[in-house]
């Protein structure tokens, strides 16, 4: 099959217009960089959803916030929030950010720019394809945005009522208000499940499938590309464990979101079409008995906990999709910055393969208060607790890689340990929360949010910013300022923990989690002082983050230059380019590899690092070539 | 401190419907020119990994639709009548998979007329099961089974578009072979030919195969 052809295909030229090279690029590094664009605009939104949740929990009605009822008339009356209103925030805070920064920063940005780059090849497998996933992506971020001012505002809602009578909306929240879960049946049956289930409810469905699309347009785009084009010398067992992170993330992508995307299917068409996959005979809402009024027609038949199954099964591999990238960034950020090799890579390897297989068999755990079988619930218990185990493996193998190492404090090192130490904090609550007959008592506590924020939303944000001060020399060819890095690390870390440690507190306590206030709980009112001091954090925390925009938007233009191609004396293959990498990544002449991807600290190494790409002479120990 | 990895001996790329592709040890073994390059070298690989991934996907979609109705709920369910349209149709199918089988082997053995006659024979018959579902809707209607009721009843329709859908994209791949085979300088690209047929292929007999999974579903499990 050597067969010489006469079609190859031509490489692609470099683009010179601007449209070509910014705006529809199909070059790999600016769809990364355009991917951590979208993330960056998300963050924020999602960011300022949470500090209006932290004000209303801190200050409940009837205090009132006059500025909220100049932009969100309807939702906050005279400036007070509505309990629709906060739920609203709830859902949108978490499907932003979940969906269009967790997904999308880690995989998306950092995977794109880096991956080819780092197993040594020109480009993605399919750059249109490339392209197409970040616009199709961008349209989704554009829908939930639309799904926001389509419950908030009546007259867009007539003009959307054109698309038929279930996208009629103008309810008066700034969102749909079924969680980032959505769960059935409120979320099957439109309107009539009163405000907040309206038309934002098919934008927010129509958002999720589109985004589906596009992270599955990524995800064979990316196991094609590691699979089929490392360069010459990269096995398998060579790799960065970054590389290795990011593929498993696209092969739980690839599994998991056509799961929820025939799930958010069927729940459009109990929505629009009025079937009734979620929807149980003789429901009974708003008053109305299914089949007794032309408003709620009847319905036979469904099953709501389906959805839960369906939602899940995608969910829990999410949060997977969101962290694994940042496991990957991690171990490679700490041996760089230790200059030693990562402590078993081996073990390493198989510890994320063991997390994304495992990933796939524990979505009952979220749903152990929905009245499952207990013996479906000890399997679904017994398979979370055993996720421990590659978990700490990778917990002791990066304090292993730590250990007796010659540390070098940079901004990108000190969050990657900011990582480890939010992973295990936050993990550890998983295993107590694991236990079926634990959750039933806390799975509708603070603890819940306390958990996952800490161990999937925080640490996952905390490896993309070990990455984005690590790469960002590459990426821009400056520097990220070191001191604006080192204090916008601190008060995050400190900040993070302020917020959620005593989140903890709250849950052992019995604080409900998603309530607007908690004014009506007498047995609470003894916790509100710890309330407030969570939302002094939360605002430290969200100014500290005003530093971090600034640090990377100043650092692009006015940063200082770098020097050198490498200048952490670092060992993969994007340190041996040029900075920033040329169109093609390697000017035409892709590099042999020679080594594996962590030779830190060699004996008799001239250096005390031997780049994957030196020749063999420089080592010791042989390697095939 | 050196990992020192063992030699392995290369795979190669192989001509089946082979998973996965070269392992990178190869010279070149990733599909682009190093060097002088103005072209990057045709990777039937990448085109076959491709179509694996996007059948994972598709399959995990039909898993999840097919757990959806076995899951639904007893209750009030009226046993549905299975259309005697889906007989017809899935010997059709069955039939296009056999055809298109018949195709690759007119392209093995160098017989291009062979191989369009089967191709457009394997259009056909697509065309035909897409056209047999449709009557098969009608049947449903006339038997009292609409798409709004029992989740059981809706799956009918549903199972049968979705798939109708996918196999639609089948269509339109197999257009392109036909479209690659009559175009001019067909000759001169075996290697992208045989590869092209190869994953066309892979796509035509999952949907096959995917179609006989949901009759079987619908006729077995009522």
């Amino acid at each position: 099959m050597s067969v010489e052809t006469h079609d190859g295909v031509h490489r692609h030229p470099a683009p010179t217009s601007f449209i070509r090279k910014y705006i529809f690029s199909i070059d790999h590094k600016v769809i990364g960089i355009q991917y951590i664009m979208l993330a960056l605009a998300a963050v924020a939104v999602g960011m300022i959803m949470s500090l209006l949740m932290r004000l209303n929990l801190s200050w409940p009605p009837p205090h009132s916030w006059p500025i909220l009822e100049t932009l969100f008339p309807t939702g906050a009356p005279g400036g007070v929030m509505t309990p629709e209103f906060y739920l609203s925030l709830v859902t949108m805070h978490g499907t932003i950010m979940v969906f269009f920064v967790l997904t999308t920063a880690p995989q998306g940005g950092f995977g794109n720019y880096f991956l080819p780059i780092q197993i040594g090849a020109e480009d993605m497998a399919f750059p249109v394809l490339n392209m197409l996933s970040f616009w199709v992506t961008l349209v989704g971020f554009i829908v939930i945005l639309l799904a926001i001012f389509v419950e908030g505002n009546a007259s867009l809602g007539q003009w959307f009522s054109a698309l038929g009578p279930s996208f009629a909306g103008g309810s008066g929240t700034v969102g749909p208000i079924g969680g980032w879960t959505g769960y059935a049946p409120l979320s099957a049956l439109g309107k009539i499940a009163g405000p907040g289930q309206g038309a934002g409810m098919n934008l927010w469905i129509i958002s999720i499938a589109i985004f589906c699309v596009g992270s599955l347009l990524g995800a064979l785009n990316f196991i094609t590309t590691l699979l089929n084009m490392r360069t010459k010398g990269m096995s398998l067992m060579r790799m960065p464990l970054t590389c290795w992170a990011w593929f498993t993330t696209a092969v739980l992508a690839l599994l998991s979101f056509p799961v929820l995307l025939g799930g958010g299917i069927l729940l459009l068409l109990d929505r629009v079409a009025g079937t009734s996959f979620f929807i149980p005979s003789g429901l009974y809402v708003s008053g109305l008995l299914s089949g007794t009024n032309p408003n709620f027609p009847l319905h036979t038949g469904g099953s709501p906990i389906l959805w839960q199954h369906l939602f899940w099964f995608f969910g829990h591999p999410e949060v997977y999709i969101a962290i694994l990238p940042g496991m990957g960034a991690t171990s490679h950020i700490l041996a760089t910055f230790a200059r030693k090799p990562v402590f078993g890579y081996r073990a390493m390897v198989f510890a994320i393969f063991a997390i994304g297989l495992l990933g796939f068999f524990v979505w009952g755990h979220h749903m152990f208060i929905s009245g499952m079988s207990p013996y479906s619930a000890i399997a679904f218990s017994v398979l979370t607790l055993s996720i421990g185990v590659p978990s700490a493996v990778k917990t002791f193998n990066w304090i292993g890689t730590l250990w007796g190492g010659r540390i070098r404090f940079t901004t990108a090192m000190l969050f990657a340990i900011g990582f480890v130490s939010l992973f295990v904090a936050g993990g550890i609550t998983g295993l107590i929360l694991g236990q079926s007959s634990l959750d039933l008592a806390m799975h509708d506590t603070y603890i819940v949010p306390a958990h996952f924020h800490l161990v999937m939303g925080v640490a996952s944000i905390f490896g993309m910013f070990a990455a984005l001060y690590f790469w960002f020399p590459k990426m821009f060819g400056r520097f990220m300022s070191e001191s604006i890095g080192r204090i916008h690390f601190w008060l995050t870390f400190i900040g993070v923990y302020a917020i959620f440690v005593p989140m903890h507190v709250m849950g052992l306590v019995g604080m409900p989690r998603r309530y607007a206030s908690f004014t009506e709980y007498r047995f609470l009112d003894s916790l509100h002082p710890l309330v407030v001091l969570v939302t002094v954090a939360a605002i430290v925390t969200i100014a500290a983050q005003v530093l971090f925009y600034f640090n990377v938007f100043w650092s692009m233009f006015k940063g200082e230059k770098v020097t050198s191609d490498n200048p952490w004396e670092a060992t993969t293959l994007e340190w041996t380019t040029a900075t920033p990498p040329p169109h093609d990544n390697f000017a035409g002449v892709l590099p042999t590899v020679y080594h594996g991807p962590y030779e830190f600290a060699v004996p008799g190494a001239p250096n005390d690092f031997v780049m994957q790409t030196d020749v063999e002479a420089d080592v010791p120990s042989g390697n095939g070539h | 401190m050196a990992t020192s990895t063992k030699k392995v001996t290369s795979k190669g790329i192989g001509s089946g419907g082979g998973f996965p592709g070269p392992n990178g040890k190869k010279p070149g073994g990733n599909g682009w020119h190093g060097g002088d390059g103005s072209k990057r070298k045709f990777s039937p690989a990448s085109y076959r990994i491709t179509m694996w991934v996007v059948l994972a996907a598709v399959l995990m979609m039909f898993a999840a639709l097919s757990s959806v109705y076995i899951m639904s709920s007893e209750e009030q369910r009226q046993p549905v009548a299975m259309p005697s349209m889906f007989f017809v149709s899935t010997g059709l199918i069955l039939v296009s998979s056999g055809t298109f089988h018949k195709a690759k082997r007119s392209l093995q053995t160098d017989r291009p007329r062979s191989y369009l006659r089967w191709l457009l024979a394997t259009l056909a018959l697509g065309i035909a099961f897409l056209a047999s579902q449709l009557v098969a809707w009608r049947e449903l209607a006339r038997a009292g089974v609409y798409f709004v009721g029992h989740p059981r009843s809706t799956f009918f329709y549903l199972a049968t578009a979705l798939h109708g859908a996918h196999l639609v994209g089948g269509i339109a791949l197999v257009l392109y072979l036909v479209y690659r085979r009559v175009r001019p300088g067909w000759l001169l690209h075996g290697e992208k030919n045989l590869t092209w047929h190869g994953v066309v292929g892979l796509y035509w007999h999952t949907m096959d195969g995917i179609w006989v999974w949901l009759f079987l579903l619908l006729l077995i499990f009522k």
